[in-house]
């Protein structure tokens, strides 16, 4: 840690950055905040509304489905990609070069357009042309993610695992990679077996780099909007529709704005209290 | 190491590229054996897709806009967070650590839930369908990215150098342009990487943002898919375009990305 100085002119620095961001996050939360709290017939007029978008909003069934299904998204995948990413980071070599090919070659999807990975999955699993969905029917499962919603689920989950399961491979590897040596040869003096070795050496020093992995993981699957919408456009019916997707039938496809802009504060500040456990588990660590 | 044990990454590795194996093949097929039935190889090799978007000037402009935005965003966020994480990360000030946070919600933010009042405000500011436009509206996600990124590396350089250039008689700009920044040049090499690519990666405020003059290949690409009947062909081409100047960064930062993706953390 370094020893920082109190000097307040330092906030010259940080002006442009406040300017910057702050035309970009508070001028459009506003917004957000006025078409929330208010009912508008166009013109620049409004009638104030006070809390009934947020009642009408967090009564709803439609919110109350979107944000389980939300839950239900993130907890798969979670359950999937963490175990599956420090398994794969564990099976990777040390050194070598195979090291570079590996980290490129699993880095490739998170560099991809949001929109082309949906199209590209959109592609990959269609029924009948599709080779995971020709390969999946003509091995007798009747697959089709544009009718059937466990199929749709199913996808979506694969896609998203493809798409980020990387981030915790490349994480935790680079975890892995800061044990030195030692560690290893004095685990095999006293003969500890694998499971030790995994349990009292690698997993604590996994443990910050994992911490990150799965909010950033939690985080970014709470915002997914561009895959899903090209993958399954939230259906069928209103299977995929997690909470973004919703937000925005509600905004654009209805242009109810009221109950919209409701939703969005709502929604940001689940994002926001999530954002604050993020922040303190990551300061608390930082200071061990 | 066990054969067993080299087989999880070999077998990872192939899960992550029949997708794109799959986009790949698509773009080199002709629409109509693509609508024909399955084939796992392209029967009559073509490179009409490919042709086509190099010919058409609303589809080569959309990667050029694309690009434009996303570089004038890239060289926008780098510049104002250098002297912002250099503050956060060498001095105590008011508020600091309220600000430092506030930054990082902003990462945060769901782009859906901003997507129509941005589109209000650039509009408003008659800066609708620009570059620029683009450019700053993701400035929302990247600048507090590269200032967290570039903190984490700048914490990583002894306080010492500081106060020896001061000894030695340099003043704060020539110190910070000559000695510090190439003392961090990885940090910013991989801040600008990062920036680069959630720019480039995210379409929902560029499609938003955009309409003609300066229309992202996110839109481009959706209308393709709307109108122009089901042109599978011509997207898997579009697609697999896409990819390729990820593929060439990336090869540079492959020993940092983790430590990018922890927001310099590691």
């Amino acid at each position: 840690m370094i020893n920082k100085t109190i000097k307040q002119s330092a906030w010259f620095f940080v002006i442009p950055v406040i300017l910057l961001v702050a035309f970009n996050a508070l001028i459009p939360l506003m917004t957000v905040v006025n078409y929330a709290f208010q009912e508008t017939f166009g013109d620049n007029v409004f009638f104030w509304e006070g809390l009934t978008w947020f009642e009408q909003v967090l009564n709803s069934d439609r919110f109350h489905d979107a944000f389980l299904r939300q839950i239900m998204f993130t907890s798969v995948i979670l359950l999937i990609e963490v175990p599956l990413g420090v398994a794969i980071a564990l099976c990777m070599p040390r050194k070598g070069p195979w090291v570079s090919v590996c980290l490129v070659l699993m880095a490739l999807p998170l560099l991809i357009p949001w929109n082309v990975v949906g199209a590209m999955w959109n592609i990959f699993a269609l029924p009948d042309i599709g080779l995971l969905g020709y390969s999946l029917n003509s091995m007798g499962i009747d697959y089709n993610f544009t009718q059937q919603p466990i199929s749709a689920w199913a996808t979506t989950i694969l896609m998203d695992v493809w798409h980020w399961t990387s981030l915790v491979v490349l994480l935790a590897y680079a975890g892995l990679s800061a044990i030195p040596e030692a560690y290893y040869q004095a685990a095999r003096i006293d003969g500890a077996s694998k499971w030790a070795v995994f349990r009292w050496i690698q997993l604590p020093k996994m443990k910050r780099v994992l911490t990150i992995a799965i909010l950033l993981r939690f985080m970014d699957s709470f915002m997914i909007y561009t895959e899903l919408i090209v993958l399954t456009g939230g259906g069928p019916g209103n299977s995929t529709t997690l909470l973004s997707i919703d937000l925005v039938k509600l905004a654009l496809g209805q242009f109810d704005l009221g109950p919209a802009a409701a939703m969005s504060l709502i929604y940001f500040f689940i994002v926001l209290l999530i954002c604050w456990v993020f922040y303190t588990v990551m300061m608390k660590n930082e200071q061990q | 190491m066990p054969l067993h044990q080299r087989l999880v990454p070999a077998v990872y590795i192939l899960f992550l590229m029949l997708p794109i194996y799959w986009l790949l093949s698509m773009s080199f097929k002709t629409t109509n054996e693509i609508l024909g039935g399955f084939s796992l190889f392209p029967q009559d090799f073509t490179l009409e897709n490919y042709i086509e978007i190099f010919t058409d000037p609303t589809w080569y402009r959309g990667y050029l806009n694309s690009i434009t935005y996303v570089v004038i965003n890239t060289v926008i966020s780098v510049t104002v967070a250098l002297p912002a994480a250099y503050a956060f990360s060498r001095y105590r000030f008011l508020g600091d650590k309220h600000l430092f946070f506030w930054l990082l919600t902003n990462r945060m933010a769901p782009p859906a839930v901003f997507a129509l009042p941005f589109f209000q405000l650039y509009a408003a500011i008659d800066l609708y369908d620009t570059h620029i436009a683009v450019a700053l509206a993701h400035c929302l996600f990247n600048i507090p990215l590269a200032v967290w990124i570039l903190e984490g590396f700048m914490s990583g350089v002894p306080k010492q150098l500081d106060e020896m250039a001061y000894v030695d008689g340099y003043s704060f700009p020539r110190f910070f342009v000559r000695i510090f920044m190439p003392a961090i040049a990885s940090g910013i090499g991989v801040a600008a990487f990062f920036c680069f690519m959630y720019s480039w990666v995210e379409m929902l405020l560029s499609k938003t943002l955009t309409s003609v003059a300066a229309k992202s290949i996110a839109a481009t690409m959706t209308r393709t898919a709307s109108t122009a009947g089901y042109e599978l062909g011509l997207l898997a081409a579009a697609g697999a375009l896409t990819i390729i100047p990820g593929a060439i960064v990336i090869y540079f930062v492959r020993n940092y990305i983790a430590k990018g993706f922890s927001l310099g953390r590691v």
